[in-house]
């Protein structure tokens, strides 16, 4: 018996108490970072807690959206039906100068230009018509 | 202060045939395999008190012990995790044969992962989980899968690229690791994979997440395998050599499926490194004594990283490592994955890798290490992570 999920539609995330800052950030176009109230220190992914203080209360900022290109991986099959039609397509981490990192792709940009430690900024990509991604391109200028 | 060190054993080893389709259930390989680990270890069902499994299997202890006729369990646990659970799942029932709380403790992993194996909608009923995520997404995966990062294959890819970054690790080395593995598995029998392989066949292999290709991944099969664990008290009437768990440890952190957070963490510390430490400290031996080692092999970089964690070479160091030959039967110093691994044998998500782990004890390996008296065994090292020793 083969039981399929296929579906054309990208899996979308859904929002909590925890990290809705975030993705609200996203639907306004800026990417926004929990400062943890008490010490300060910056985090990504969202977390309920601070890391380094156990502080519960925090406050979103919103990021330069400046950083450099950590790692990545370029995508063949398999993978989901939602994403088959843009094989091959790049998965990327970026180092945030923040110092968080996250997971994202890279956008407007040249094949042969995607290296680790180049600079990259945010940009926001719309998903339907309640999701904005943070995605990232070749920096304009040097940050 | 008390310690599981040298006080358990693994006193029986079984598994089912390993295939692309068994066409039988998950719980029928379950029941199967550990049948046959209660009957190696010389006891019967009744003598079985203890279970211990991944929490992600889907056979419960019911589903065990009504089919298996175990009238009355006084220990069962689960461990987290997938890969990284074969371990723990021997240093959970060596906690509970060394403090009385089992006398004789089955750990077993079904996994039926053929691609028409699928067995039921649920996430772990066959197939691949991947296949059945969910359009909403409600945990960590939503910082994931809406860029398209969906497989392990492609998380694993994203932590392999920056160790080829930072030290000049090549694909060519993964490739190393894949042709030595089915070098063994060419003379193991239980392996589904036995046509002897070449760097350039593993070149000429098409990408599935670049750096990774499909030679680099693990199998998908259908099978299982379990073992009896008992004190070592009792270990010497077993049927067979015991094999001895001289150490067992465990860590948490940092977990792949949060790649922002791994990366927050891993240039401190791995899972894997916080394992060895206390494995090390705990039997009383070094890197050096070890004879063979069963790495976690989900995919072929995972053993070069794996090399580092445990100290056989410097971080970094991995790649000339396995291209000096140190990893190939026999002539290695460290025979890696002498059944196959996950690469070539099966994917029982390592539960193979101890069943092999304990033939090297025993002297009954197709890829015998000569003498072989202590035999490292790994779960996955970049989820919640473990590790055992186990000697002669």
């Amino acid at each position: 018996m083969s039981v399929s999920f296929a579906s054309s539609l990208p899996p979308i995330p859904v929002p909590n108490a925890d990290n809705a800052g975030f993705w609200e950030g996203c639907r306004q176009r800026e990417l926004r970072l929990q400062c943890c109230a008490q010490c300060g220190s910056i985090r990504h992914p969202p977390r309920p807690m601070c890391p380094r203080c156990q502080c519960p209360e925090a406050e979103w900022r919103r990021a330069s959206g400046r950083g450099t290109l950590y790692t990545f991986t370029i995508v063949y099959a398999p993978t989901l039906a939602a994403f088959q039609s843009e094989i091959p397509y790049n998965v990327v981490v970026v180092h945030l100068e923040e110092g968080p990192f996250i997971v994202t792709n890279l956008v407007d940009y040249n094949a042969d230009q995607i290296a680790i430690g180049m600079p990259v900024e945010v940009v926001f990509e719309d998903v339907g018509d309640t999701v904005t991604l943070p995605k990232f391109r070749p920096a304009a200028t040097e940050p | 202060m008390t310690s599981i060190g040298d006080r358990a054993a693994i006193i029986g080893i079984g598994q089912t045939a390993f295939s692309k389709q068994s066409g039988k259930t998950e719980h029928r390989v379950a029941c199967e395999a550990i049948a046959a680990a209660i009957a190696d270890a010389g006891l019967r069902p009744q003598d079985i008190d203890g279970i211990v499994r991944y929490d992600i299997e889907s056979n419960t202890e019911l589903a065990v012990i009504y089919s298996l006729g175990i009238p009355h369990l006084r220990f069962f646990a689960g461990v987290t995790s997938g890969g990284g659970a074969v371990c723990g799942t021997i240093v959970l029932a060596a906690m509970a044969v060394t403090t009385g709380q089992a006398t004789n403790v089955v750990c077993f992993r079904a996994r039926n992962r053929g691609k028409r194996s699928a067995s039921g909608p649920g996430k772990f009923a066959g197939g691949r989980p991947w296949e059945k995520t969910p359009p909403q997404l409600t945990d960590a995966y939503q910082y994931h899968i809406p860029f398209g990062l969906v497989t392990p294959a492609q998380e694993m890819a994203l932590i392999y690229r920056r160790h080829m970054h930072e030290y000049g690790t090549t694909t060519e080395h993964f490739g190393m690791v894949a042709v030595a593995q089915r070098a063994h598995a060419v003379r193991n029998p239980n392996a589904v994979m036995r046509r002897p392989l070449t760097l350039a066949d593993h070149e000429n292999s098409r990408w599935i997440a670049e750096p990774l290709r499909l030679l680099d991944c693990c199998l998908e099969t259908d099978g299982a395998c379990a073992v009896v664990v008992t004190a070592a008290e009792r270990a010497r009437d077993a049927p067979h050599p015991p094999a001895y768990v001289l150490a067992g440890a465990q860590a948490e952190g940092p977990i792949h499926i949060q790649l922002a957070d791994y990366f927050q963490h891993c240039r401190e510390e791995t899972g894997g490194r916080a394992v060895a430490r206390q494995l090390y400290a705990m039997a009383g031996v070094t890197p050096a004594d070890i004879d063979a080692a069963m790495f976690y092999d989900h995919f072929s970089p995972a053993v070069l990283l794996s090399l580092e964690d445990y100290g056989f070479c410097e971080r970094g160091g991995s790649g000339p490592f396995v291209a000096a030959g140190n990893i190939a039967w026999p002539s290695g110093v460290l025979p890696v994955n002498t059944h196959g691994g996950s690469l070539s044998e099966a994917f029982i998500h390592g539960y193979n890798h101890l069943l092999e782990g304990v033939r090297q004890i025993r002297g009954t390996s197709a890829c015998q290490v000569p003498d072989a008296e202590l035999v490292l065994v790994t779960s996955s090292n970049t989820d919640p992570t473990g590790a055992i020793i186990l000697r002669r």
